[in-house]
């Protein structure tokens, strides 16, 4: 039984298994309308993420499957004092799949340790948020139609934001990857990342200013400083507003490069850069469904042909 | 000067950092073992100046060591049999550790979860480096 921890779990080839099945999804779902009639997929969120559920949700119904779940700690036993080990064994008697999102980090692979079902994790705390990471590769090779040879800058909050490391991760392992990191110095990207990306030869340059390095991104990762990381709302609010992408900056920008964003968004990107043809981030949110419903067949090992 | 015997079979673990052997002694478990061990505290010692030293008398497969290489790797062991030194053991850096150090990370599941144990991997051996298999804190 395969579980989904860390993007690292599956390799190179099976992620371009699982993107060729999200885009045979895309193309026809009516294939995959009853793949999973039957199935129960459990969605225990131990924190509140209406957009991650919703796509986990939205993703199982479309397969025919159905949902049980809760959307937050209090709603559930672990308000009792219930441990996660006790209570996913539980969700294994009530359901084929559980996706897990806690504030506590390594706390899916803890469920997936004394689980009966396939266990994903669908974000634990500033660790790992896997299937956003997914979805970000499946955004950037589909829509760029390669994941390899690429100058990614990422923006915003590097230290907490879990889907950049995410995305790192998986990125390194493609050929040709520069990566170009933007944020305030408090909210650097954690040294143990550099250092990965030192020891395997990695290019990456730390800037400050998000202008000077536009003309040279194939693609910009843009994230919100989230405010449930920090234990201090000083820091929190004086950081918030450092960057915001609106069209004088785009116009810095190659006319292919991509901007994509986990979201929710909150004033980080204007909202006029909707409007620009290479504002992805909403196409991202529909991929993300498409993802999820790939890895819900995969681990469920079911087969629409 | 205290006089401390010769022991027929098991380990003399010297050079210990002074005021340490204590905690060797719990991350060994020797207080579950049913054998002969002498503690010997602040021993003169050139090299280190004090030093403590351990005497276990047990069977030589009966203990695993590694642990002492995440702990102090200067500490040396002497693998006795027939009252005789018959191997200075090298100490490798174990891949896992369990409940030896705990996660600090506040936000760890570790921090609230009952009875998980606190498991730690070999990250990077160059820099001794351990990371926590649950939210890869660095030990």
């Amino acid at each position: 039984m395969k579980h989904l921890m860390s993007p690292l779990d599956f390799s190179v080839e099976e992620l371009e298994k699982l993107f060729t099945l999200a885009r045979d999804i895309e193309k026809n779902p009516a294939k995959y309308a009853h793949a999973c009639d039957g199935r129960i997929l459990a969605t225990c969120f131990y924190e509140p993420s209406t957009r991650t559920r919703l796509s986990f949700e939205s993703a199982m119904l479309r397969l025919g499957g159905e949902v049980l779940g809760f959307s937050e700690a209090a709603s559930s036993s672990a308000a009792k004092g219930e441990s996660v080990s006790d209570t996913i064994r539980i969700i294994s008697c009530y359901s084929d799949i559980c996706a897990m999102r806690h504030p506590k980090e390594g706390a899916p692979m803890v469920a997936a340790e004394k689980s009966g079902i396939p266990v994903i994790n669908a974000g634990d705390g500033g660790h790992q948020h896997p299937t956003q990471t997914l979805t970000d590769l499946l955004t950037i090779s589909t829509l760029k139609g390669h994941l390899d040879n690429l100058t990614i800058g990422l923006c915003g909050d590097l230290k907490f934001g879990r889907t950049v490391h995410s995305l790192i991760n998986a990125l390194v392992r493609y050929p040709r990857i520069r990566f170009v990191f933007i944020s305030p110095e408090e909210l650097r990207v954690p040294d143990y990342i550099t250092d990965a990306l030192k020891e395997k030869g990695i290019p990456y340059e730390e800037v400050i200013r998000l202008e000077n390095v536009m003309p040279s991104l194939d693609l910009l990762y843009m994230t919100r400083v989230q405010k449930e990381r920090f234990f201090n709302e000083e820091d929190y609010v004086r950081l918030k507003d450092f960057y915001i992408l609106d069209t004088a900056k785009m116009e810095l920008a190659r006319p292919d490069m991509l901007v994509l964003h986990p979201l929710p968004r909150v004033n980080e990107i204007s909202v006029e850069v909707d409007a620009d043809p290479r504002a992805a981030y909403f196409k991202q949110a529909q991929y993300g469904v498409y993802v999820r419903m790939a890895l819900i067949l995969t681990l469920l090992e079911i087969s629409a042909a | 000067m205290l006089n401390v015997g010769k022991i027929e079979e098991g380990f003399v673990l010297d050079h210990i950092k002074a005021g340490k052997s204590m905690d060797i002694y719990e991350h060994l478990q020797l207080g579950k073992l049913d054998c002969t061990v002498a503690i010997i505290k602040n021993a003169r010692s050139n090299k280190m100046g004090k030093k403590d030293i351990l005497k276990v008398e047990c069977d030589i497969n009966q203990l695993d060591l590694d642990v002492l290489a995440f702990i102090d790797h200067n500490i040396t062991v002497n693998v006795i049999k027939d009252g005789e030194i018959v191997d200075k053991k090298d100490l490798v850096l174990p891949k896992m550790i369990k409940n030896v150090i705990r996660c600090k990370n506040p936000r760890c599941i570790t921090s609230i979860e009952q009875e998980l144990p606190h498991i730690f991997f070999l990250a990077d051996e160059e820099k001794e480096l351990y990371r926590c298999k649950y939210c890869e804190e660095k030990g």
